[in-house]
């Protein structure tokens, strides 16, 4: 007997050795435990796996490899999965009764449609003894088609719900902005079609929420106004349910960026007396209009917008371009949402009559120099058909500034690169061209797009919601670099994102430029 | 020879009967198979008295003797005193103490020569156990437990204690006790030993769902495979003869 002195509490521990007895069953020797049996005498005795479930059925759906869980759920799980084998254990009953340590599956052939899991349990029996036990439960697999896959079998173009989306002006622009940012927030990843119409796109949804969620996407990111309507498509008197077609109306603003508005006169007084004459200079969830002579600016949200619903009297297509002869020295500077503009007056004459000068105020003295290109509204030549500008014709003194210059054109620089690629690529969505209408011509489409793409080049401001990927094929000419002062402009490699699906070479290379204005 | 056995269906021969070297204390039950089984073994042997205590069966387990003496509780009617005076032998010294702890059964494990208390028993009680049975006290703990009397079977051959006691405990308790000790189960892994079982120097009765094991088991502790009660006797006329001399 060996004994510890324990000198700090002046106990006198006596060490305790287990002494062992003999199983009352089958006689061999073991330490005592609360049967007083030995394991196998046990186990032969107790079965804690009794009244539980060995074998089950399991629906499987093969379209979606979902399971059913009763009574409507659909769970998607691969073979083998952690998923399915919560799900599967989930599916057992009086699994309570015991305590689950271990479960595991054992391998079975996939086409058997028979998954085995072993599952390990532990139980109390007798007087307190713990037993563990393993036992194997078999479940049997049956194909059955869910709900959602035996409706897109029986008619895929089915669709519970879909927003029409509308402008009514006579470029896309806005809708190749809008599919860039969808694309980049993955707003419409739960569309079932795409597809583009006159004026607009239509996309459809298998759920109204899904629809409702576009919408106020939509919202967030353009000023909208829509109505939602629905259709009722069936009818089950028994349990009262109604099944709907939901269809939202959602109209974008007309108003553009870099288009010329004439307020009427409530929405300027309203604003603060701005200038009825404004240039609208960014659309976003809200419009932000610009007085080009005082350099004020206001903004206006959607549904203050559509309580008046002006529409601008000049659009892009009427800009024209103009050369600038000179340019005085700044009158005035300011920082007007976050962009700096300078009022200065400037010498500047029409690319197709460069006879007749005209002395203006613009508000793009920061970036204006003498032999510059620009374009702006020719409002002394054109034919304004506008009722608020004509009111305001009549109404002012010393008459309707002769232009309004809008943006520096870069043509010139442009013609000098002559670059045949750009250094980024854009993703496109799936959208189905409506091609019974004939109206639509390839070659305006083709025009447009390319000045959507110029357009991203200039502004940095509009490159921010935009995914850019890095075009491989691009080969920077070497000559441009050293001829020309100031280069047109381009994109910089630091904002580009490395697509690892668009260009297929060596991932190690993208991997060094990855984006970070992002 | 040690006898597998009922009382009522259920497997505690412990409680409902007292077995010693002298005499045999049994329980009134409702049929006599119980006393039959006894009396098949002891008949002419030992003297096999029906008893109740305090109205109660537990006999077993409220008493407390060896052939020297027999302690009851206080809840022991007058009557049943008077009864057991009758019929036991006049060596045995049969007395009624006044104990808080009236289970004298679970609280003193003894044979004819040394006795196992619960820590809590009166220092009179004490003095009178040492004084009735003519044993020497010790006051033990069997793994941790302080009933004593019910997880300790002991006769004067050997004794059996709860499955749970260690060996060191096991080594301390058989130099006090003077017998080989084991640890084991009666009655299929029941650790209360003395409840499922009864015994003494030649013989001992089990509970029917004590197992082949432990049957060898008590078997070899208590060495109940030679003994004959006529040796006993031989023996004893030996020590007579010695003495003569």
């Amino acid at each position: 007997m060996s004994s510890v002195m324990d000198e700090q509490s002046g106990m006198f521990n006596v060490q305790q050795t287990i002494g062992s007895v003999l199983c009352c069953k089958c006689g061999v020797q073991m330490p005592p435990n609360h049967a007083n049996m030995c394991v196998n005498c046990l186990r032969s005795e107790v079965d804690i796996t009794e009244g539980l479930q060995k074998s089950i059925q399991i629906f499987y759906c093969p379209e979606c490899t979902c399971y059913l869980q009763p009574p409507k759920t659909w769970i998607k799980a691969q073979w083998e999965s952690k998923e399915l084998l919560t799900f599967c254990i989930k599916r057992l009953k009086n699994l309570n009764k015991v305590k689950l340590k271990n479960a595991e599956f054992v391998w079975t052939e996939p086409h058997s449609k028979r998954i085995k899991v072993k599952l390990t349990v532990q139980a109390e029996v007798l007087n307190g003894a713990v037993l563990e036990q393993s036992y194997l439960v078999e479940f049997t697999v049956r194909d059955n088609l869910c709900e959602s896959c035996s409706r897109f079998q029986a008619n895929p173009d089915q669709w519970v719900a879909s927003v029409q989306l509308r402008q009514h002006v006579s470029h896309r622009r806005t809708f190749f902005y809008l599919e860039q940012l969808i694309l980049r927030h993955d707003a419409a990843s739960r569309a079932i079609r795409i597809q583009q119409v006159d004026q607009g796109i239509d996309f459809f949804f298998g759920n109204k929420s899904h629809a409702n969620a576009f919408v106020e996407f939509l919202r967030k990111v353009v000023p909208i106004e829509y109505r939602q309507d629905q259709q009722l498509v069936s009818h089950d008197v028994k349990s009262s349910l109604y099944n709907y077609k939901y269809t939202y109306s959602v109209k974008i603003c007309p108003v553009c960026r870099e288009d010329l508005v004439c307020l009427p006169s409530k929405v300027a007084s309203g604003l603060g007396n701005l200038g009825p004459l404004v240039v609208c200079t960014k659309v976003s969830d809200n419009i932000t209009l610009l007085d080009p002579r005082t350099l004020r600016c206001a903004f206006l949200d959607a549904r203050q917008y559509w309580r008046s619903g002006f529409r601008s009297a000049l659009t892009s297509r009427q800009l024209v371009k103009y050369f600038v002869f000179d340019v005085e020295s700044p009158v005035v500077e300011a920082t007007v949402g976050g962009q700096i503009y300078a009022l200065s007056y400037v010498q500047i004459a029409r690319e197709s009559d460069i006879g007749k000068m005209f002395y203006v105020q613009t508000h793009l003295g920061h970036i204006l120099k003498p032999g510059d290109q620009a374009l702006g509204y020719d409002i002394y030549g054109a034919n304004v058909n506008d009722n608020e500008m004509e009111k305001y014709r009549l109404s002012v003194k010393n008459g309707l500034p002769e232009a309004i210059l809008i943006k520096k054109c870069y043509d010139e620089q442009r013609e000098r690169k002559k670059k045949k690629s750009r250094n980024f690529k854009l993703k496109k969505l799936p959208i189905e061209m409506d091609d019974s209408r004939g109206r639509l011509d390839p070659e305006r489409m083709d025009n447009e797009y390319e000045e959507f793409l110029r357009d991203l080049e200039e502004n940095p401001e509009l490159r921010f919601n935009v995914s850019m990927y890095e075009n491989t094929e691009y080969e920077p000419s070497e000559t441009a670099s050293m001829t020309d002062g100031e280069g047109a402009p381009s994109v910089p490699l630091a904002e580009l994102l490395s697509d690892l699906k668009i260009s297929e070479k060596e991932e190690d290379d993208d991997e060094e430029e990855d984006d970070m204005a992002e | 020879m040690a006898t597998r056995l009922q009382f009522e269906n259920n497997c505690e021969v412990g409680v409902f009967s007292k077995l010693t070297n002298a005499y045999c204390l049994v329980a009134i039950g409702g049929s006599e198979n119980f006393y039959s089984a006894f009396e098949s073994e002891l008949a002419d042997v030992i003297p096999i008295v029906k008893t109740s205590i305090g109205g109660t069966r537990i006999i077993g387990r409220l008493c407390a003797g060896n052939k020297n003496g027999l302690l009851v509780p206080h809840t022991t009617t007058d009557q049943e005193l008077q009864h057991l005076r009758n019929s036991l032998p006049d060596q045995v010294v049969v007395q009624r103490i006044d104990e808080r702890l009236s289970a004298l059964g679970n609280c003193i494990a003894c044979n004819d020569h040394v006795a196992l208390a619960h820590t809590d028993l009166d220092k009179e009680t004490e003095e009178i156990i040492a004084d009735v049975l003519g044993v020497e006290v010790f006051r033990q703990t069997i793994a941790g437990n302080i009933l004593v009397g019910s997880y300790c079977a002991l006769s004067n051959r050997g004794g059996m204690v709860h499955p749970h006691t260690s060996v060191e405990d096991l080594d301390e308790l058989s130099t006090l006790l003077q017998v080989p000790l084991v640890a084991g189960t009666v009655n299929r892994g029941s650790e209360v030993i003395a409840a499922g079982m009864t015994v003494n120097d030649w013989t001992s009765f089990c509970g029917s769902d004590t197992t082949a094991t432990e049957l060898s088991v008590i078997d070899s502790i208590f060495k109940l495979r030679e003994a004959q009660p006529s040796s006993i006797v031989d023996e004893m006329r030996k020590s007579l003869i010695d003495t003569y001399v």
